[in-house]
C-alpha cells in the first residue's frame, strides 16, 4: 500500500472534475427560437389544407385562411372519396385508390425480386463485362424519363402490353431497377466474400447461396427497398397516366382530374381532402418505418 | 506414402498480373503443411485454387488421385475454414454445421451422428442451438472447424483461421488445431503470415514470395539451413544478423572489422566475392561461453532491449548493426564492452547477388 495516497473523503478542490456542466447559453436559446419558427413555417401549409378541407363552401368564400372552421364538416371528405368527379365517372378517388394499390402490390415485390437477384449476382458470380453492365445499369438512373416514353409505349404496344396492369408493373420494375440494383449490389459487396465460399464449399450453387445465405440476410436493405418502391411508385404520375389506361388510373392521376377540372366551380375543400388522402399512404409509410429506413440506408451506404 | 494433393505446373493470372507462376507441390498423405509468406505473396490464392474457388490459369490439381482441376469446390472433397469464420449468421451452430449436408441431401441420422462426432470433437455441444452472434471469436472459429470436420472429406485447408483472434486465443486454438491433426491424421494445408503458428504446427513449411515457392522444409530445416536470404530473414524473430563482407576461400572479410575465419562452415558452393554471412542472435554468445567458440569479437553494446524471457542486445561489427539474444538476467547496459562469439558452422553464407546459400 502506497503512504502518501489521499483518504477517500477528501474533498479536491483544485480546479474543474467529473462531467462538465452544460449551459443554456443565449446562442443556443436563439437557435431553439429559429428552428421552432422554421418548423412551423412549414407545417403551414399542411395546416391550411387541413383546416380548409373542414369546411363548408360558404365559409371559405369569407377568405379567413388560418381559421379554424366555424362550422366542422367532414362532407368534403366523403365526396372527395366517394362522388367527387373525374372527368365523366363521379365515384371519386375511392377506384384510384384501389387501382393504386394493385399497382404498388404488384409492382413493388417484382422489382425488388429482379433487383435483388441482379444485385447478387453481379457482386458474387462476376463474369465478364459484369462490370460493363452494372455501369450501363447504373447509367440508366440518369436517363429522364421522358426521353423513353415513346420507344417505351411503341414496345409495349407491340407485345400487347400497353394500357395494361401487366405493362404498368413492367415499366415500375424496368424504372426501378437501376437504383435497387445499385442498392443491393452495394449491400452484397459489404457482405464478406468468405460467407459466399463457405457456401460453395459446402455444395450450394447458385440458388443455394441466394435463398439459404444470402435472401435471410437481407432483410434489412429490403425494407429499405420496399419503402423506396412503395412511396415512389403510390406518388408517380407520369407512367400512371401514360401507360396504365383508362381502367386502371392510379390514384395520383385521378387526383390530378378532380384538381383540376375547368368546369362548374372549385370545391377548395374537396380538392385539399382528395390531395391528404392521396398522400396519407406514403407518409404513413415513412412515419411507421422511418427508424429502419435509415438503419437500411446505413447499412447499405448508399445516399438516400 | 501416397501422395494427397498434388500440384502441377500450376499458373494463375489476373488479368497481366503473374500471381503463381509454374508451381509444383507435393503433399503427403497425412501430412500439416504450412504456406507461409508476406502478404501478396500468393499464398492465399494457392490455397483458394486448391479449394476450387478461383480458376486456374494453367496446370493441374490433383487431390487423392483425381484430377479435380475443373470439378466444383464440393466435389473437390475439401473442407475449409476461413479467417474470418464465414458462419452463417441466421443459422444456429447446428444448422451451421449440418449446411453442407442438408444441401446434399444426406440422410438425417446420418447427419446428426456427423454433427455429434464433430461438435464432440472440438467441445462445442452446449452451443449448438446458439446464433453465431452469441458466440464468442474463439467459440466462432471452432464452429468453422467444425464445419469443415462434418464434411468427413480427406484434406482440410486453412485460410489464416487465427489472424482474427487475440494472442492469448490464438495460442490455445493453435496446440488444438495440432491435437485435432494428432488425432485425426487427414492432410491439412494451412495458410498463415505467423512464424510461430508455421513453426509449431507444421510437418514441412513452404516459404513463399511472388508466387513461388522458395523453400519447403521440415522447419528445423528451414530455420537452420534456409536456402536463400528472403527466407533466412524472414524465419525467425529478432531476424538473422546479415553481414556484408567478401569471401575468398574460407576467409570472409568485414570491412572496418577484418577477417573471420569461417572454419568448421559446410559450403554447398564454392564462390569468392561479395557474400552475406547470416548468424541468428541467439547463436550469439556472451562473455564466459563466448570464449570457448572459434569466433570471438571484442564490442560495445549500443541499445538493449528487455523482453522479459530474454534480453536483445545491439551492438555494431565494423559499423554493421549485429544484435544477440542474451538470458534476462544477465545486467547489460549501453556503453559496456563485451565479448560476444559465434560458430560459423551455425549460422549461413549466402552470395550477395543473387541471396543464394553458399
Amino acid at each position: 500500500m502506497s503512504t502518501n495516497a489521499l483518504p477517500l473523503s477528501q474533498p479536491i478542490v483544485d480546479g474543474p472534475r467529473g462531467a462538465k456542466p452544460k449551459r443554456i447559453t443565449p446562442a443556443r436559446i436563439g437557435v431553439y427560437a429559429f428552428l421552432v419558427l422554421s418548423a412551423l413555417f412549414f407545417l403551414l401549409p399542411l395546416w391550411v389544407m387541413i383546416v380548409t378541407s373542414l369546411k363548408g363552401m360558404p365559409e371559405i368564400r369569407l377568405g379567413h385562411l388560418f381559421n379554424w372552421p366555424a362550422e366542422l364538416t367532414f362532407d368534403p371528405w366523403i365526396k372527395a372519396w366517394d362522388t367527387a368527379c373525374t372527368g365523366r365517372d363521379c365515384n371519386g378517388l375511392k377506384p384510384g385508390f384501389w387501382n393504386s394499390v394493385k399497382i404498388t402490390l404488384l409492382s413493388v415485390p417484382v422489382s425488388i425480386v429482379v433487383a435483388m437477384i441482379n444485385g447478387y449476382a453481379l457482386s458474387f458470380w462476376r463474369y465478364k463485362g459484369s462490370e460493363l453492365l452494372f455501369a450501363v445499369l447504373i447509367f440508366g438512373a440518369f436517363v429522364p424519363y421522358q426521353v423513353v416514353i415513346y420507344p417505351l409505349i411503341i414496345g409495349l404496344r407491340e407485345v400487347g402490353l400497353f394500357a395494361t396492369l401487366p405493362g404498368i408493373v413492367v415499366v415500375h420494375t424496368i424504372f426501378g431497377m437501376p437504383i435497387l440494383t445499385l442498392l443491393y449490389r452495394n449491400f452484397f459487396a459489404s457482405l464478406p466474400a468468405e460467407l459466399f465460399k463457405a457456401g460453395r464449399v459446402d455444395g450450394a450453387g447458385f440458388w443455394g447461396i441466394f435463398f439459404r445465405i444470402m435472401l435471410p440476410m437481407s432483410v434489412p436493405i429490403t425494407i429499405v427497398a420496399v419503402i423506396l418502391q412503395t412511396t415512389g411508385i403510390w406518388n408517380d404520375f407520369l407512367f400512371g397516366t401514360v401507360f396504365a389506361g383508362r381502367e386502371n388510373m392510379p390514384m395520383t392521376v385521378q387526383l390530378n382530374n378532380i384538381v383540376t377540372t375547368t368546369t362548374g366551380i372549385r370545391e377548395y375543400n374537396v380538392n385539399m381532402a382528395a390531395t391528404i388522402l392521396t398522400a396519407a399512404v406514403p407518409l404513413v409509410v415513412y412515419f411507421v418505418s422511418g427508424k429502419w429506413f435509415v438503419r437500411g440506408i446505413a447499412a447499405g451506404a448508399v445516399k438516400g | 506414402m501416397a501422395s494427397s494433393v498434388s500440384i502441377r505446373d500450376l499458373s494463375l493470372n489476373f488479368g497481366n498480373v503473374k500471381v503463381l507462376q509454374h508451381l509444383d507441390l507435393e503433399v503427403e498423405q497425412g501430412e500439416f503443411i504450412v504456406l507461409l509468406g508476406p502478404s501478396g505473396c500468393g499464398k492465399s490464392t494457392l490455397l483458394n485454387c486448391i479449394a476450387g474457388l478461383l480458376d486456374v490459369s494453367d496446370g493441374q490439381i490433383h487431390i487423392t488421385g483425381k484430377n479435380v482441376t475443373w470439378a466444383e469446390p464440393s466435389e473437390r472433397g475439401i473442407g475449409m475454414v476461413f479467417q474470418s469464420y464465414a458462419l452463417y449468421p441466421q443459422m444456429t451452430v447446428e444448422k451451421n454445421l449440418s449446411f453442407g449436408l442438408r444441401v446434399a441431401r444426406m440422410p438425417k441420422d446420418e447427419i446428426d451422428k456427423r454433427v455429434a462426432r464433430a461438435s464432440e470433437i472440438l467441445q462445442i455441444q452446449p452451443l449448438l442451438q446458439r446464433k453465431p452472434v452469441e458466440l464468442s471469436g474463439g467459440q466462432r472459429q471452432r464452429v468453422a472447424i467444425g464445419r469443415a470436420l462434418v464434411r468427413d472429406v480427406e484434406v482440410y485447408l486453412f485460410d489464416e483461421p487465427l489472424s482474427n483472434l487475440d494472442a492469448k486465443l490464438r495460442s490455445d486454438l493453435r496446440v488444438e488445431i495440432k491435437r485435432l491433426h494428432q488425432r485425426l491424421k487427414n492432410t491439412m494445408i494451412y495458410v498463415t503470415h505467423d512464424q510461430i503458428e508455421a513453426m509449431t504446427l507444421a510437418d514441412r513449411i513452404a516459404i513463399m514470395k511472388n508466387g513461388i515457392i522458395q523453400q519447403l522444409d521440415d522447419p528445423h530445416t528451414i530455420y537452420n539451413k534456409p536456402v536463400n536470404l528472403f527466407v533466412a530473414g524472414f524465419i525467425g524473430s529478432p531476424s538473422m544478423n546479415f553481414i556484408n563482407g567478401t569471401l575468398d576461400g574460407s576467409n570472409f572479410t568485414v570491412p572496418g572489422y577484418g577477417v573471420i575465419p569461417l572454419s568448421g562452415y559446410q559450403f554447398v558452393a564454392q564462390k569468392n566475392g561479395s557474400t552475406v554471412l547470416g548468424i541468428r542472435p541467439e547463436h550469439i554468445a556472451l562473455g564466459e561461453d563466448a570464449r570457448k567458440l572459434p569466433v570471438q569479437i571484442e564490442t560495445e553494446i549500443e541499445i538493449v532491449e528487455p523482453m522479459g524471457s530474454d534480453t536483445i542486445a545491439w551492438t555494431k561489427i565494423g559499423g554493421q548493426a549485429l544484435t544477440f539474444r542474451a538470458a534476462a538476467e544477465v545486467a547489460l547496459a549501453p556503453g559496456q564492452k563485451v565479448l560476444i562469439g559465434f560458430e560459423p558452422a551455425r549460422g549461413s553464407v549466402f552470395e550477395s547477388e543473387s541471396g543464394n546459400r553458399i
